[in-house]
This record gives C-alpha cells, sequence and structure tokens, in this order.
C-alpha cells in the first residue's frame, strides 16, 4: 500500500521497556538480570522465585491481555466502519464472564484448580459467540453489532441474577473482585490458555486484513472488489471472540483498552484499518503493563483492580474522543 | 465477440428479461426514471444480487469465475460511496488493487493522472471538496485496470465542470479498448458521450441502440410522462423537459 507506516519499531522498544520496568517493579528490591538468570538456570535464590514465579507471569499475562485486547478492537472498528466499537459487542466478554461467574457459584471444574475459572470463562465465551453468529445469521457487519449486543445484554442479565443469588457474601466479593480485572496472581498456567488465543485469534484477524481495508469504503465496494464479505466478517468476528474471551477469562474484565488503543494509533498509520492490527496489539500490551505497573506503584493498603484503573483513566479519553467525533464528522 | 453480453438477465421484479452486449472501445449509457432498475442491473453483474439468466465475457460464463476474477475484469463505482476513516486519496486508489493483491505503484499513479487526482493525492479525502472527491472514487475503480467499469449515476450532485471532466474520464477510457457502462439521469449527457443507450422503465428494456434511435420525443414521454424536446443536431447535442 501507498503509505508507509513506521511506528511498530518504536512500539516494539516501548514494549522491552515497560516489560523491563514491570519486571523490576515490586515490594521486594532484587536484580532483573539475577532473578531472570537465577529463574532461567533453576538456581533456587529469592530473586528467582520473585522474578520468576510472581512478576514474570503477571508481566506477561499483562502483556497478552493488553494485545488480545488492542488487536481485537482494532479489527472490530475496522470491521464495523465504527470508532466507537468495542471488543465488548460482540457478546464475548460478558459470556466469558458468565461462565467465569458461574464456577464460583457451583465450583464447577474443581479438579482444574486454580485454571477453574479460565476454563468456564472460555467456555462461555465460545457459548456467547455461538449465540451470537446464529443470530447475526449471514454474517453481515452491521447485523454482527446487534446480535452481539444481544447476546451482551442476556449474558449480563444472567450475570446479574448469578450475583443476586451467590451462596455467601465471600463467593459474591470474590466474583466481583475477579470481574474488576487484574493480572496479579494468576500464575503461568494462565498464559497457556492465552497464548494459543492470542495466536489463533490473530491470526485470523490477520488473514481478513485487505477485508478490513476494502470495507473503508462500504460493504458494496468490498464485494465489487472480490471480497467474501460475509464469510469474512464472520471471521474477524470470531477472532476476535478468541481474543476478548480468553483474556476476560484469564483476567478478568479490562475496560477501555480495546476502544482506546485503535484511536490513539490511528493517525500514525495513515488511518489504514488493515495497518492499524499490528501497531494496535502492541500498544495494548505496553498500555495493559503500563497500567500495571501503576497499580503496584499506587499508595493504597489495597491494590486497586487493573480494570478499576484502566476504566478510571479511559472514560475521560473516550468523552473526549467522542467530542473529538462529534466535531469530524457534523 | 462482445466483451460483456447479458441473456434475459433478472433480478426479481426490478430487473426483467435484460439482454444487452457491450464490445471493446463502446459506452454504453443506462438511461430511465428513479426505480426502473439501472443500479440494480449494474449491481448483478459484480455479484452484489443474485440473477437469473446469463453473463458472458467474450464468450466465457461469469459463473465459472472466481470473485477476484470476476472483480478484475468489472470495476464498479457505487452511486454512493463514503470513506469510513479520513485516509489519503494515494490510499483510496489504491485501495482499487485489492482484486489483484498488489498496490502496483505504476497503475495507481496512471489510474490517478487519468482521474486527475494526482495534484492532491497526499490529502485526506474527508477535506476534499465533492467533486474532486467523485474523481477520487473513479481512480479507485481504474487503478484496478477493468475491462468492463461501470459508473452508477458518476456525475450526480456535480457541476458542471466536474461533471465533463468526470464524462471526459469514462469516455477515454472507453476508446481504450475497454467497456464502459453508465448510468445517468442527465440525457444530454447520455446523448453527447455514449455510443449506445438502454432505455429502462420498471426493470424492462424499452429501447436499446444508439442515441438517435433512443432519444425519441415519444419514446422519452411515454417512459418519463413529462414532455421532453430532443435536438441532436447541436454540438453539444440537448435534450430537455419542455
Amino acid at each position: 500500500m501507498a503509505t508507509k507506516i513506521k511506528i511498530i519499531p518504536w512500539l516494539i522498544v516501548l514494549l522491552v521497556l515497560v516489560t523491563w520496568l514491570s519486571l523490576g517493579q515490586g515490594s521486594t528490591p532484587v536484580s532483573v538480570w539475577v532473578g531472570l538468570l537465577d529463574w532461567l538456570n533453576s538456581v533456587p535464590s529469592n530473586a528467582a522465585l520473585i522474578i520468576g514465579e510472581i512478576r514474570l507471569p503477571r508481566t506477561l499475562l499483562a502483556l497478552a491481555v493488553g494485545a488480545a485486547l488492542g488487536m481485537s478492537g482494532a479489527a472490530l472498528q475496522g470491521l464495523l466502519r465504527n470508532p466507537l466499537a468495542e471488543p465488548g459487542l460482540v457478546g464475548a466478554s460478558q459470556g466469558a464472564a458468565l461462565g467465569a461467574a458461574t464456577v464460583f457459584y457451583f465450583g464447577l471444574f474443581a479438579s482444574a484448580g486454580a485454571l477453574a475459572v479460565t476454563i468456564a470463562g472460555l467456555l462461555g465465551a465460545i457459548v456467547a459467540l455461538l449465540l451470537m453468529l446464529g443470530l447475526s445469521g449471514s454474517g453481515r457487519p452491521s447485523l454482527v453489532i446487534l446480535a452481539g449486543l444481544a447476546i451482551s445484554t442476556i449474558a449480563g442479565a444472567a450475570l446479574a441474577v448469578v450475583l443476586n443469588f451467590a451462596p455467601n457474601p465471600y463467593a459474591m466479593q470474590e466474583l466481583v473482585f475477579w470481574l474488576l480485572g487484574s493480572v496479579s496472581n494468576r500464575g503461568l498456567d494462565s498464559l497457556f490458555v492465552l497464548v494459543p488465543a492470542l495466536v489463533i485469534g490473530g491470526v485470523i484477524i490477520w488473514t481478513q486484513r485487505s477485508l478490513l481495508a476494502a470495507l473503508s469504503l462500504g460493504e458494496q465496494v468490498a464485494t465489487s472488489m472480490g471480497m467474501a464479505v460475509n464469510q469474512g466478517s464472520r471471521l474477524v468476528v470470531l477472532g476476535t471472540a478468541i481474543l476478548v474471551g480468553a483474556s476476560v477469562s484469564v483476567a478478568g474484565n479490562i475496560g477501555f483498552v480495546g476502544l482506546l488503543v485503535p484511536h490513539l494509533l490511528r493517525p500514525f498509520t495513515a488511518y489504514r484499518p488493515d495497518q492499524l492490527l499490528i501497531p494496535s496489539a502492541l500498544a495494548g500490551a505496553v498500555l495493559v503493563c503500563t497500567a500495571d505497573i501503576f497499580v503496584r506503584l499506587l499508595p493504597f493498603g489495597q491494590e486497586l483492580k487493573l480494570g478499576v484503573l484502566t476504566s478510571l483513566l479511559g472514560a475521560p479519553l473516550f468523552i473526549w474522543l467522542v467530542l473529538r467525533e462529534s466535531k469530524r464528522w457534523p | 465477440m462482445a466483451l460483456i453480453s447479458t441473456h434475459s438477465l433478472g433480478v426479481d421484479s426490478r430487473v426483467i428479461d435484460l439482454s444487452i452486449e457491450l464490445h471493446r472501445g463502446e459506452m454504453l449509457g443506462l438511461i430511465g426514471p428513479n426505480g426502473a432498475g439501472k443500479s440494480t442491473f449494474l449491481h448483478s453483474l459484480v455479484g452484489l444480487e443474485e440473477y437469473t439468466g446469463g453473463v458472458d465475457s467474450e464468450g466465457e460464463s461469469l459463473n465459472l469465475y472466481s470473485r477476484n476474477k470476476r472483480a478484475r475484469l468489472i470495476g464498479l463505482q457505487p452511486q454512493t460511496i463514503s470513506s469510513a476513516w479520513p485516509i489519503s486519496v494515494k490510499d483510496v486508489v489504491t485501495l482499487g488493487r485489492l482484486p489483484w493483491g498488489d498496490s502496483d505503484e505504476l497503475a495507481v499513479n496512471e489510474a490517478m493522472r487519468l482521474a486527475g487526482v494526482e495534484g492532491f493525492s497526499d490529502r485526506k479525502v474527508d477535506q476534499l471538496s465533492g467533486g474532486e472527491r467523485a474523481r477520487v472514487w473513479l481512480a479507485r475503480v481504474l487503478a484496478g485496470k477493468p475491462q468492463v467499469l461501470l459508473a452508477d449515476e458518476p456525475v450526480a450532485n456535480l457541476d458542471i465542470h466536474f461533471q465533463l471532466s468526470v464524462m471526459d474520464v469514462l469516455r477515454h477510457y472507453a476508446t481504450q479498448q475497454h467497456g464502459v457502462i453508465v448510468a445517468l439521469h442527465d440525457l444530454s449527457l447520455a446523448a453527447r458521450y455514449c455510443d449506445k443507450l438502454c432505455l429502462l422503465k420498471e426493470g424492462e428494456c424499452v429501447a436499446l441502440g444508439s442515441p438517435s434511435d433512443v432519444l425519441t420525443e415519444s419514446l422519452l414521454e411515454s417512459v418519463y410522462g413529462v414532455a421532453v424536446e430532443v435536438d441532436l443536431n447541436r454540438m453539444p447535442p440537448v435534450v430537455l423537459p419542455k
């Protein structure tokens, strides 16, 4: 394509930087190098334990969740030709939340241990996705948004019922805290779910980048240029749902990342939806990891949940974006 | 052999039993009142509408064409286009290369030159006037180098300068051994630029032939329901309601 995009190297530099900062951030001062080398060489030191078992999983999870949310936001906004679309619209995040909540309520998948919530979340996302694809019929982008909203609403209502009838206050508290979104105390196991999902969802979306570019000029133009619009739209939604479902089932709701990241990057990618995917994944990773560093820096007794921080910071930015959009497209 | 020919093409009740032939170097004008089936016919040729009957290109049925091959053969400029994002003119024109899966710089630059948009290729489409934008959309189709170019009311809402500019581009493209089918409301422009005209009414072809065969006062009055003055001997020709 005509315009050359040069932002990716800068984002990779930022990614390395925040990864290093995140590994170094915590209540106990530890050398990141020493900890990493000890952990890799299986040396049983405190530094290895802190870096390898606590901070590394947390950092990698933050990066993976951010990448998944950033890329899915870029894909969905491109598909729906709507700068205000966000990954929650496909229903997968509410489905994942409902699945996870059901585990808290009924104690399912006890044998899976800490991964029980993740597995249930993923199942919830898949069920929501199947219902949404069934409801959206032909797969036209405009129908996808309506079907996603319907499934989201139903899953949200069911989640409220689960909360309403929580067996005890502790289960409810645990559930609510989980829903608020966090990447702490998840363990490396969660990455075994999230990384394959990130790769599969990312590749599915990446194969449809030409469709996203063509849809810039509308469905008619895209179809006339030989694009399989309905089939491709379903694939983009499938990829998005895999990314969102997996990240919500691992980390709960991390709001506004999928909405804001593509917005902030669009001017640096010549506003081209096909060129926005990789930069959004990288920037999403940087943003969530940075937010997680801030969470650890805040001087509160109890750690502020990551999802709460992203929402607190994201909401004013969102309002600014809405105002800016309303001026641009009168 | 015809570059493109339709045989008893039908789209439910919107286009009925339409058979036309377009040869290389020709420009065919589709005329008729609103709702006559002009856009539906053009859409059916690019696969936007399911149709009955047949469409061939130089003897080969389009049913045998893949989506991409069809898009390389036929390019469509729809009646209304908008860009969801403020992308640059050059990027919009480059989108026209999608059926080929490349971003052929030569083809893109040639299309921008033909459409006269190379002077503002770095500007964003949302910063252009309606006339400039119409030529950008046209350049996007030209970049795909389709053998058959379909343009659905490409001069609607344009001032007379841009109307002539867009029609000149289409005429020039046809003369380069391509085929052009253009849906038009302006009958004077149709008489001036088209080699053949197809007059549609309620999905049916009422008349098909040269402008002098189709643009007769009696025929136009019966189709449009208003008295029309036709003077094809003037240059440019004039077809106006009385």
